[in-house]
């Protein structure tokens, strides 16, 4: 029962190690480019006070060091973005049209196994299911609660309630979750919320995450759960921006809730609305925690992250796994595409 | 409430009794209605936190063989999980202690350093006039579409073998061990961190006065300079707001910890630990229900303190686009 803080103090000298190249890094770029301008100005001074004195013409004006201290101010960001994330993902679109060891070339075969393979067919119609289901039912939910809270007496606590969630991280999520899914034999006593209200209705209990495909739909609870907080948050900052005058006249003009709902409150959050859903899918495209956590993609639960970890990491597959990375990204586009139509249009109305 | 009487009945007189009478029928009906939702709506998304924050201090028996509603009917209180789950020594228990530290070593350095690196480059993309600049905030912005799964592969092979071409070793490997490999998380975190940290505050460091860089300007005052002394005093919210985001997001990842940290328990992160408790020990409730909450904590704390940065920062980042 004793914890021995010896084994901790080589992690602990590394972090500090981490903060003096921190300090040095940032202090020292901070440092230099105050520094050396300065020098420079002092020695073209004194170069200026000499030329005066002896009667020569005075040097020209100093070039602008504009481009210099830019360069200096991006290089850290830019070198990081080259090595981190340009680069390597160029290289994974190059690896997915070669085999497994990274060795040949094989041509479309890793795209073509993709739609081939049934098994991944299957993880495809996964990700499709939640890409649609997520994003709907996320808003829907934020959307409503935000409405109902907005105004209310106790918002703030309200609001955090659902907000919660967010700070959870998605491994710790999957653990709530499946406490609640939690399943004991017939005839013994529940351990699981969810079972203990089938229990009580009459029903018998279930093995929630070795049923497909409603385990799938259980998983994306889990999602939804998380990300309906970010929505209420930025949808009840639209509504409070909502114009006053607009909302005064509806009500001047006799509408009810439910049209000043449809009628005002929508029509005015649609540019935040679509953010929302947008910045979700992109979310949940890319979920891969909850899934492992719950079902380690299990039982026909896999989605293109967790295979693609698993065909990358587990199986030595760098090809596939190259490949479904790949179709991650250009699963992307077309949303990312769609935000910017959206916006170039409010830009216009706007 | 939601919907108040709106304050116009003075003008409005001519409206006739009943109707009045039947609309303020239907209101009430309809805000009770609206409260009712919201409160279901705020159980549904509380109890399952508060089921395992009540189980984690039920003593294991009890635990594994009863609901955890039953711990109001006959309330038996324990410590001992959160005892085992962090401190335990056999292998079995979760040795979440020092996993714990390896969250704290992998977050702090992977906060700090895109924090700056960002700052930096956002104020030169903002403020520092030069050839090229609007293409370059475009590539970077860009970039927060490249899902992170597109880099995974080659930066691994980046770490562990260098980079070479045609023979040639233009980068050596970093052949890193023990508590050196947390440099490679760092270093994962920092990259993958950058396109969106450079976005969220070239919003707020752009949006400056302009009058007010200026007039430093005329006064002589260098980029360096004007950075330290009025840019980062001012937008002290907004690095407050990255700031908090980034930790959430590295406290909580996986997945970048799974592939570069390893999975020992010299640097694993907590929720790798928790993964794996999860799937090789899925039914030891007692350390996963008080494991879940070590994890939580600390990212609670830091939420639940600083949710108004949080905020600020989440709407600028989403609705400016």
């Amino acid at each position: 029962m004793e914890f021995d803080f010896a084994e901790q103090a080589p992690k602990l000298i590394m972090l500090l190690w981490g903060l003096v190249a921190f300090a040095v890094v940032i202090g020292g770029l901070l440092v230099l480019l105050d520094a050396v301008p300065a020098f420079f100005a002092r020695r073209r001074e004194a170069r200026f006070v000499a030329a005066t004195a002896n009667g020569a013409p005075p040097p020209g004006r100093p070039r602008s060091r504009e481009g210099l201290f830019a360069t200096f101010f991006l290089l850290p960001t830019v070198v990081l973005l080259l090595i981190g994330l340009v680069v390597p993902a160029l290289r994974t679109t190059l690896l997915s049209f070669m085999d497994g060891g990274s060795q040949n070339f094989v041509g479309l075969d890793n795209y073509r196994w993709m739609f081939a393979d049934d098994s991944i067919v299957r993880v495809l119609l996964n990700t499709l299911v939640w890409v649609t289901l997520v994003p709907l039912v996320a808003t829907s939910i934020g959307l409503l609660y935000a409405v109902l809270v907005d105004r209310a007496r106790l918002e703030v606590v309200a609001k955090s309630l659902i907000f919660m969630p967010m700070a959870i991280s998605f491994v710790g999520a999957s653990i709530i979750w499946r406490f609640v899914y939690a399943y004991r034999g017939q005839g013994e006593e529940q351990i699981g919320l969810l079972n203990q209200i089938m229990v009580s209705l009459g029903a018998e209990p279930r093995q929630w995450l070795l049923d497909s495909p409603l385990n799938t739909l259980l998983l994306i609870v889990i999602m939804v759960w998380i990300q309906a907080g970010f929505a209420m948050v930025v949808l009840s900052a639209a509504i409070k921006s909502i114009p006053a005058d607009i909302v005064e006249a509806a009500r001047l003009d006799g509408v009810n809730p439910w049209q000043m709902f449809w009628q005002v409150t929508l029509p005015s959050i649609r540019p935040a609305l679509i953010v929302v859903v947008v910045t979700i899918s992109i979310a949940t495209l890319k979920v891969f925690d909850i899934v492992r956590t719950s079902t380690n993609g299990n039982y026909d639960t896999s989605v293109i992250a967790n295979e693609m970890y698993n065909q990358a990491f587990r199986y030595g597959q760098n090809g596939q796994g190259s490949a479904l990375a790949v179709f991650l990204f250009v699963l992307v586009i077309p949303i990312v595409i769609f935000q910017i139509r959206n916006l170039r249009q409010q830009r216009r109305e706007g | 409430m939601t919907t108040t009487t709106p304050p116009v009945a003075a003008g409005t007189q001519a409206v006739d009794k009943r109707s009045t009478r039947v609309s303020r029928v239907r209101k009430r009906l309809n805000t009770r209605i609206a409260t009712v939702c919201a409160i279901v709506i705020a159980i549904v998304w509380t109890i399952p936190t508060f089921g395992l924050f009540v189980s984690s201090f039920r003593p294991e028996d009890q635990l594994k063989t009863t609901g955890w509603w039953t711990f109001f009917r006959d309330p038996q209180f324990t410590l001992q999980n959160y005892q085992d789950v962090l401190f335990g020594q056999s292998a079995s228990s979760g040795r979440l202690a020092s996993y714990f530290i390896n969250s704290l070593v992998i977050t702090v350095p992977s906060v700090l350093f895109p924090l700056a690196f960002a700052a930096l480059a956002a104020y030169a993309l903002a403020w520092i006039n030069f050839r090229g600049r609007d293409w370059l905030y475009i590539g970077i912005f860009a970039l927060q579409i490249v899902p992170l799964q597109m880099a995974l592969v080659p930066l691994l092979s980046f770490f562990s073998r260098g980079v070479s071409l045609g023979g040639v070793t233009l980068l050596p490997a970093w052949n890193l061990d023990g508590a050196q490999n947390f440099a490679q998380v760092w270093f994962a975190h920092t990259c993958f961190a950058l396109p969106f940290a450079v976005f969220l505050l070239h919003n707020f460091i752009s949006q400056l006065p302009k009058d007010l860089m200026e007039a430093a300007r005329v006064d002589g005052a260098t980029h360096p300079r004007i950075f330290r002394t009025i840019v980062l005093p001012l937008v002290a919210p907004a690095l407050a707001a990255f700031g908090i985001f980034q930790f959430l997001w590295v406290w909580n990842d996986l997945l970048v910890a799974l592939i570069f940290a390893g999975g020992g328990e010299g640097t694993a992160p907590l929720t790798v630990r928790l993964a794996e408790l999860a799937g090789t020990r899925g039914n030891e409730w007692q350390r996963l229900t008080a494991g879940a909450f070590v994890s939580i904590v600390v990212p609670l704390i830091v939420f639940l303190s600083l949710q108004r940065y949080f905020v600020r920062g989440l709407l600028a980042g989403s609705v400016k686009g």
